[in-house]
């Protein structure tokens, strides 16, 4: 599956390591590896199928589709595709879980109520 | 006379539907209801969020359905967990075993008192008799006093095929049940590697008799057995 093209979207290719701190203010794909931790606060991140992410992730929508390792924090949804193995504590307003999915780790709905009084 | 009879069978047997006398084919779903599920329910509308760890593979249903009742899910698949091939070891007498120590230090690391409710489903059937024991102690001490864990056991008459299920919740009292059959993608744990151990499916290791059961639980402040039609046995006990 190839990423969706867009001019808004940042791409992380099959052959790209990277380690550190990585923040925007665009959509990111990632199908290649990123350790550290990963900032889209008004944005979307997109783990592909070959994505190998081993960070904690704020955004306001997550979509994983490869493998995720850390905590994801998503101020809108969280979308685990049928290929998506995830270790790691899901907070997110929605969620849709396909079958085959994994999860090993906690996921807590906060309404908008909660996020407003930080809980 | 006869209905009154008729009822109190029907009490005896539980109010799980069967699967006696059928072959599931792969990934086939059933539904039968869970005494010891429909039991739990009475908590689920607690106003206050609970916390529930399912033991069970990934269930898109389950996490739906504890969410939607603004209640915390955790969800963590021992069985496939306890296949990763770095636990493999041997023991004083050189029997090949699953290093336990190893197992709880990369699984169910939770702070002590944690959960309202543990779904253990039929993780004691399936899991490697080296573990059983092990698991069981850290399932006591992360449950809050109080809290209540359910698990489901075959009964002797169960046979060594009896296939590992997988189970979503449908109602309060309904489960789904979905034979395990993992394809090779799904047999990618956490760390990447192939769990070619457990082939199609994963074996029954062991049927428990209402004694070991008992042993299992010895802990526990207390245990309720449910018998069902189909050769399981549902049980609840509480810390």
């Amino acid at each position: 599956m190839s990423a969706p093209l867009s001019a808004d979207l940042a791409q992380i290719g099959k052959s790209v390591f990277i380690k550190g701190e990585l923040s925007g203010s665009e959509d990111l794909y990632v199908d290649g590896q990123v350790e550290g931790t990963i900032s889209l606060k008004g944005n979307s991140l997109t783990v592909g199928p070959h994505g190998q992410v081993k960070a904690s992730v704020e955004a306001k929508g997550v979509v994983v589709q490869g493998k995720l390792e850390g905590n994801i924090q998503a101020s809108d949804r969280v979308e685990l595709r049928k290929s998506a193995v995830v270790t790691g504590d899901i907070s997110t307003q929605r969620i849709s879980i396909e079958e085959g999915a994994f999860l090993k780790g906690k996921v807590d709905i906060q309404g908008k109520a909660d996020k407003a009084a930080g809980k | 006379m006869a209905s009154v009879t008729q009822n109190f069978m029907k009490l005896f047997r539980g109010s799980s539907g069967s699967t006696q006398g059928q072959t599931p084919q792969p990934a086939q779903k059933l539904t039968r209801r869970s005494s010891g599920l429909g039991e739990l329910s009475r908590l689920w509308d607690s106003d206050t969020p609970l916390c529930v760890l399912d033991l069970g593979s990934t269930s898109p249903a389950n996490i739906r359905f504890f969410t939607e009742r603004s209640h915390k899910i955790y969800s963590e698949d021992l069985l496939v967990a306890s296949t990763e091939a770095h636990l493999v070891t041997k023991d004083e007498q050189g029997n090949v075993v699953l290093d336990s120590r190893r197992f709880l230090a990369d699984n169910l690391q939770y702070p002590a008192a944690h959960f309202d409710v543990v779904l253990c489903w039929n993780l004691p059937d399936y899991l490697d008799e080296s573990l059983v024991r092990p698991v069981m102690g850290r399932l006591w001490s992360v449950l809050k006093p109080g809290g209540m864990l359910l698990a489901f056991f075959h009964t002797k008459d169960a046979g060594p095929d009896s296939p590992c299920y997988r189970f979503h919740i449908l109602d309060k009292d309904v489960l789904e049940m979905q034979r395990i059959v993992l394809r090779r993608e799904a047999r990618r744990g956490p760390t990447g590697a192939l769990h070619t151990a457990i082939g199609e499916g994963f074996r029954l290791q062991r049927v428990f008799n209402n004694r070991h059961i008992e042993t299992l639980f010895r802990d526990f402040a207390s245990i309720k057995f449910f018998l069902a039609r189909d050769n399981v046995r549902e049980v609840l006990v509480v810390r």
